[in-house]
Order: structure tokens, then sequence, then C-alpha cells
């Protein structure tokens, strides 16, 4: 578990193959099958993809203890080294080409997040609901920030939940009246 | 208490951050902005640092965070709470319910919340973008055109588009941060 947290550079998604390769082939500790149910559920959860693993493999493979243990083990790494990067990083950047650097950094890292967003919404299944939730979402989110209304983003995952449940139970609905009166003629 | 609001701040943020990676973008930003604790900028380059480290993005950038406003302790108490919420979700679902996902229900509440996060990270970025280029983010605010931050966003762009359509691949974020690090360096140091 230490030895992966400190190889999965850039998050998530890269530990997949390792967590493959490390518990399934070599190890055994998982099915294939249990496997794939596993990076479902730790992509549908809210956390980081790598700390849903280690702490759905810890209880797998040793209850309550092993998943504390997996879960503390996986941090270790990238805790040790950015707390170590955070004591000199002022330092750091009062040199003049450094912070001149990180100007430019700065701009990379907007391109980045936007990349990020893109590939999510290339991914989603374009159906008319998803659209229409990601469309409001942009649409209040830029809207709120030029009028600087204070609205958080827990508030647009929250509501985006529950219509999806609220349209869900409507179709059931339906489709259970459409029954019953298919059942009646 | 500061390390009583580090340790709730991030418990909040690491119960909704569906989907891992950026999506928990916008509400750091807007939590630690409303603290008082980053300024933009810090707030970029401690991205900057934790793409660019081994870890998950969001356990960096709570332990970065965290240890710039409370030092070790700090580090410690932020990365807890940010880590709580999914060890106990998964805890409980791997303890109680064996397969959550199979019930509808549960699918349509996640899957409704994908768009919802690809929308708050790409408007975030459209906001960030405007920040830096043009220093518009609200009204009031005055605007204060950067050619040099879209001239470089361009170039990066480019380089990027470029390197997905000759290798089919796109550019680990490591390299695009020292690749924008150098052309940050060419660019603004002289003047």
């Amino acid at each position: 578990m230490l030895k992966i947290g400190l190889f999965a550079f850039g998050g998530g998604y890269a530990m997949i193959s390792f967590f493959e390769n490390e518990f399934v082939a070599k190890r055994k500790w998982l099915s294939a099958d249990e496997f794939s149910d596993m990076v479902a559920l730790a992509e549908s959860t809210p956390g980081p993809l790598a700390i849903n693993s280690a702490t759905y493999i810890g209880y797998k493979t040793g209850g309550v203890s092993g998943s504390v243990l997996c879960t503390v083990a996986v941090c270790i790494p990238s805790f040790t080294v950015i707390y170590l990067i955070s004591l000199f990083f002022n330092a750091f950047l009062n040199i003049g080409w450094v912070a001149a650097a990180f100007k430019g950094i700065r701009t990379g890292v907007i391109f980045l997040i936007l990349s990020a967003g893109v590939k999510m919404f290339i991914k989603l299944p374009k159906t008319v609901f998803n659209i229409v939730i990601f469309a409001a979402t942009v649409a209040c989110m830029i809207a709120f920030s030029v009028l600087s209304v204070n609205f958080s983003s827990v508030f647009y995952i929250l509501i985006s939940g529950a219509v999806g449940l609220t349209v869900y139970l409507i179709k059931r609905l339906k489709d259970r009246k459409k029954d019953k009166s298919d059942d009646i003629s | 208490m500061i390390y009583l609001k580090l340790f709730l701040t991030f418990m909040k943020i690491g119960a909704v951050s569906f989907g891992g990676g950026y999506c928990m973008i916008s509400l750091i930003r807007e939590e630690t902005l409303a603290a008082g604790w980053l300024t933009e900028s810090e707030l970029m380059n401690f991205i900057a640092v934790a793409e660019s480290t081994p870890g998950p993005v969001a356990v960096n950038m709570a332990t970065f965070i965290g240890s710039s406003q409370g030092g070790f302790l700090g580090a410690l108490t932020a990365t807890l709470g940010v880590v709580l919420p999914s060890f106990a979700i998964i805890l409980v679902i791997a303890a109680l319910i064996n397969n959550v996902l199979k019930y509808a229900g549960v699918r349509a509440t996640l899957n409704a919340i994908r768009p919802a996060v690809a929308g708050l990270v790409i408007s975030t970025a459209a906001i960030l973008f405007s920040s830096a280029v043009f220093g518009f983010e609200s009204l009031g605010d005055g605007f204060s055109f950067d050619p040099k931050a879209l001239i470089l966003l361009v170039v990066i762009s480019a380089v990027c588009l470029t390197s997905y359509l000759l290798r089919k691949k796109s550019l680990s974020p490591v390299l695009i941060v020292i690749f924008s690090g150098f052309a940050g360096a060419l660019f603004y140091y002289p003047f």
C-alpha cells in the first residue's frame, strides 16, 4: 500500500493498474470480478479513488483494522512529501525566476482544470437529462460568480442528486400505472 | 480554533467530492477563499504542486493548505478531515451493503451528480480564465487585460492538442506543469 501511494503520480486512475497488478495478479487478495466491483464503487462514492479502493481492499482482507491500516498507509507518502514541500515553498517562491515560472504554471493549471472538465463532459452519456443538468450548473455557477452571490458547490451536487432521484421515482410510478392499466385491459 | 476549522472544512470537501481529483476544485476554491486562507494565485500554485507530486490531489491539497495555516498539526487535521468521510462511507458499504450499486435509485442519484460535477469543473476553469486574462471575476471588478496569460494559454493548448493528435495520448499533468513553468520563466522573468 505504501508503495502504491508513493508511485501514483497524478491521482486516481494512475493507481488502478497498479492496484490490479498488485492485488489481483500478484497477491490474489481479490478476484477480477471483485476488483471491477470495487472500481465501480470507488468511482461513484465521494472521495479520492485511491483512498476509497484502499479502504475497501483493506476491509476485505483484514476487517476494520485492515482498512484503517491501508487507508493510513496510502496517505503517508503524499502527506510526507507535501508537508516537506510546504515548509520550503514560500522561500522557494522568493527566487525571481521561480516566481516567474509559477506565474506560467498558474496559467497551465487553468488549462489542466479545463481539460479535466472537458474530459468528464465527453465521458458523459449525452442524454437530454445530463445536458440539462450540465448546462444549468454552468449557467448558474457563472451567473452567481459574476454577481458575486455566495452559493456553495455542495448545493449543486445535492440538488442534482435529488433531481436524479425524483426523475427516477416519477418514471417508476408511471411505469407502474401503465402496468396496472395493461392488466385491467 | 484553526485546527477544528480545518478539519471541518476539509471533511465537508471530502464528503461531497464525487469523482476525485478536480471535482473538488470549485469547493476547495470557495472554502479557502472565503476563509481567507489563500489568495487565488496561491491556490493555483498549490494545485500545481498537488498535481505534480504523488498521491491523490485531494489529500495533497488538504496537507498543503493545512500546513500553511497550522503547521504540522494543521496538515494532519486537514488530511484526516478530507479522508474520513470517504473512509466511513466505504467501510459502511463494504461491511453492510454488499452491492449498493445494484439499486436503480442509487444509480439514478449518482448518475445525476456526474453532469453537475462536470459543469462545476468547466465553469471554475472559465471563471479562473476570466480572472487571469481579463482580471474580471464579478461586477465591480475593473478589466485589466493580460495578453501574456492569453498567449501562454494558447501556446499550452496548442502544444497539448498537437501531442494528442500525434500520439493519441494526452500529455501528463506533470509535463504540462513543467512546460508551463519553463514558458512562464521565459515570459515573465526578464521584465
